[in-house]
């Protein structure tokens, strides 16, 4: 090895001009390619990971796909039609987009204004910015698991503080709403913090100018936040949501521990897309083709909800800012 | 030059990895030959929950010198299953033997090409019919060996019987509870005029010892889809959604955070037990007095769990396995499983054996459950017939039932049409 990259430069020099001209194109191909091979490892690493499963899960969703029997017929298009016939595909679709407006709307307003405070000159800075990152550490499972016990409809603490102050109990397993409020909870739980810590470092990263000229001009707190601040996060706002997006939509281990059979409640009260997805390939009919199909129509679907919502908070954020 | 000799040195390699390939090859297969006459041999058996083998697995060491035996255990059946089908499907790395729970071993038989035949003079006979008929293939494939059983007793709150002003004893409450559902719900509702518990945990799970007992609840074993036609299924669903419209049911989804806490708080008072289910009844209520288990089971018999030992035909000691496996199923063992474990045995012979009808319960009030579930175990007629959409169609019964029962967010008849759909939607 050693020997190969010392001997270029070893070897007596050819002709000065054309010498010069192989060097000079030597450079200009590191140059432009250099950058590439560099960051080719990621790359590699996702056409291997990312983009052959994806081509492949196509190619099974096209068959008649059993998980232990293997790849049957092919079928065309079939699959496609046959989730978009059932109404239990649908009915996850519902459940995916109520749990995730439910958890992501709750999640980024309450974050920014989290981040707001903990941006403050407050008394043991650290700890609570360190605290509000504490329950992202928990396991989802584990989550899931104790607050189903919260939650529990006839013996959960939370129906039992409700009904010691005279309201009434909440059906948290059979009510559809509800159950899709529950399981935010368990989301919120865990990703407000860690998404609260994007939003300060955006934060801390606004110049100070702005707030002094702001001040200046009388602005007071809530209108420097408004005008200034939230202007400001615009960028992070939007890496935000498309993150929370991408999560949000394929929702999984809090919906599937939130009772035993993890099926999603006996009328499909909070059965997602990734659960139905998971019961068609991996439940008792063991149809890898429809579960390929399904995740298809799952990865569409995220990119139009993701495209839709990157629109819109484009749109908020400059508007916000008062015309620029 | 330098390419001449990376080439060379990559030759080399090459040649040398071949000939060390081939002296690899012949020593394996000297030793596959030779493993009979005693070679060393390691056998995998993976097992969940608890089967009660650990001090076996010693003994069958120490009689044969030549076999390792590597135990790995899941934590629960589920964990099981999705391990055996994600490597059923990529073909390679499953234990030599693999146990299987009976309500996923009929997924399985439908590839027993992926399964060894278990089948020899020497087992024949060892089980009870029925354990042994629901792991044979239509063309007489032995899949797995039989390990333990859930033979169903009916369990009752005696002190909630004796407030209610029923009998208590539990011959008296055997023969009170009569011999059909009807008999026991027409207890129940007598029992519920004079008592605020609920007879029965949720209707869900009496409907799941119903179905166990019929020969072809869903499915005709031409692969026919009849669960929606099948009056038998139509009436057992009216039959226990109307035991909940008549107030009988506590609305608990079994196993439900809200079913384990009922324990502690007098939810309910009786509840279909197959054997393993004492354990999980004395967890749940401990402290709480009045367990009993009575000598009966409305409707003739019923069996729900137990599992199977398998020998995947990727094993590569075949033999070895199928020996290992008849040897810890054979009665003497499962005895020694029960001692250790509970797991109710299986096997002809054991039922009889005084090791296990001496068997008595402190937490049943001393009953003799030993004895008890010999006789639950040989009243059992009915194999049921499980094909391929069994568990889909069960699953979608089950939420049926539920949604009725327990989340009242559908009457019967509602309900009943959503079940249609989901088993039409199976197709």
């Amino acid at each position: 090895m050693s020997v190969d990259t010392t001997t270029p430069a070893a070897a007596p020099a050819p002709p000065a001009p054309q010498r010069r001209t192989v060097r000079e194109r030597l450079r200009a191909v590191d140059a432009q390619v250099a950058p590439y091979a560099y960051i080719s490892p990621f790359f590699v690493l996702f056409a291997l990971v990312g983009l052959f499963p994806l081509v492949y899960t196509f190619w099974v969703s096209v068959h008649d796909w059993n998980l232990i029997g293997g790849k049957g017929a092919f079928v065309g298009l079939d699959n496609y039609a046959q989730a978009l016939g059932q109404e239990n595909f649908w009915t996850g679709a519902r459940n995916t987009v109520s749990i995730f407006l439910l958890s992501g709307v709750t999640q980024t307003v309450a974050a920014i204004a989290l981040a707001a405070v903990l941006n403050q000159n407050i008394r043991a800075r650290t700890f609570w910015r360190m605290g509000v990152l504490l329950p992202f550490v928990i396991a989802p499972v584990a989550v899931g698991v104790i607050f189903s016990k919260m939650f529990a409809d006839q013996s959960g603490l939370i129906n039992s503080l409700l009904t010691s102050v005279g309201l009434p109990a909440v059906g948290w397993h059979s009510d559809v709403f509800a159950s899709h409020v529950a399981i935010a909870t368990m989301v919120n739980f865990r990703w407000t913090g860690y998404v609260t810590l994007i939003f300060l470092a955006a934060m801390q990263a606004i110049p100070t100018e702005l707030y002094e000229a702001a001040v200046l001009d009388g602005a007071s707190r809530m209108r420097q936040f408004f005008s200034v601040t939230v202007p400001m996060l615009r960028p992070t706002i939007i890496f935000v949501v498309i993150t929370a997006t991408i999560g949000g939509l394929q929702i999984f281990d809090e919906p599937r521990v939130f009772d035993q059979q993890g099926l999603g409640g006996a009328d499909r009260q909070w059965m997602t897309m990734t659960m139905y997805l998971y019961e068609l390939g991996w439940g008792p009919q063991k149809s890898f083709g429809r579960a390929a199909a399904v995740s298809w129509l799952l990865f569409l679907f995220i990119i139009v909800i993701g495209v839709l919502n990157y629109l819109a908070t484009r749109r908020i954020a400059s508007s916000s800012s008062g015309g620029k | 030059m330098t390419t001449t000799r990376v080439i060379a040195t990559f030759g080399t390699i090459a040649l040398a990895t071949a000939v060390l390939g081939a002296c690899g090859g012949e020593d394996s297969s000297s030793g596959s030959d030779s493993s009979a006459a005693g070679e060393n041999v390691t056998l995998t058996l993976a097992t969940f929950n608890e089967f009660g083998y650990e001090d076996l697995i010693t003994e069958y060491e120490a009689a044969n010198p030549n076999i390792t035996i590597e135990h790995k255990k899941a934590a629960t059946a589920t964990e099981a299953r999705d391990n055996i089908n994600t490597r059923l499907a990529a073909g390679s790395g499953l234990a030599d033997i693999e146990a299987v729970e009976v309500d996923w071993l009929s997924e399985l038989m439908q590839y027993p090409d992926k399964f060894t035949d278990l089948n020899s003079p020497d087992v024949e006979g060892r089980w009870l019919d029925w354990k042994s008929a629901m792991a044979t293939t239509p063309d007489g494939k032995l899949i797995g060996y039989g390990t333990d059983i859930g033979p169903e007793a009916i369990c009752y709150r005696a002190d909630l019987f004796e407030a209610a002003g029923l009998p208590t004893d539990r011959e008296e409450v055997a023969s009170a509870m009569g011999s059909t559902w009807e008999d026991y719900f027409a207890l129940g509702k007598k029992f519920m005029s004079s008592s605020d518990v609920a007879w029965m945990g949720s209707a869900g799970e009496v409907y799941n010892a119903m179905v166990n007992q019929m020969p072809n609840a869903y499915e005709q074993e031409d692969g026919t889809v009849v669960a929606t036609s099948n009056p038998e299924v139509r009436e057992a669903y009216d039959m226990v959604t109307q035991a909940s419209a008549d107030g009988l049911s506590a609305h608990l989804g079994q196993w439900s955070d809200d079913w384990t806490s009922s324990f502690q708080t007098d939810g309910f008072a009786t509840m279909p037990c197959p054997s393993w289910m004492l354990g999980v009844i004395e967890g749940n209520a401990s402290g709480v007095e009045g367990w009993d288990i009575a000598n009966t089971f409305p409707g003739g018999g019923g069996n729900w769990g137990g599992s199977y030992l398998t020998v995947p035909t990727q094993s590569e000691h075949p033999e070895e396995a199928k020996a290992l496996a008849a040897w810890l199923t054979a009665p003497e063992q499962q005895i020694k499983a029960f001692v250790a474990k509970g797991t109710f045995p299986s096997q002809q012979e054991a039922l009889s054996s005084s090791e296990l009808t001496s068997v008595t319960n402190t937490f049943f009030a001393d009953a003799p459950t030993g004895e008890i579930f010999a006789d639950r175990a040989e009243a059992v007629t009915v194999v049921p017939f499980k094909g391929p959409q069994f568990s889909a169609i069960n699953d979608a019964m089950q939420q049926a039932i539920a949604r009725v029962d327990i989340d009242k967010t559908d009457d019967a008849d509602a309900s009943w049409q959503k079940f249609v759909s989901d088993v039409e939607s199976l197709g």
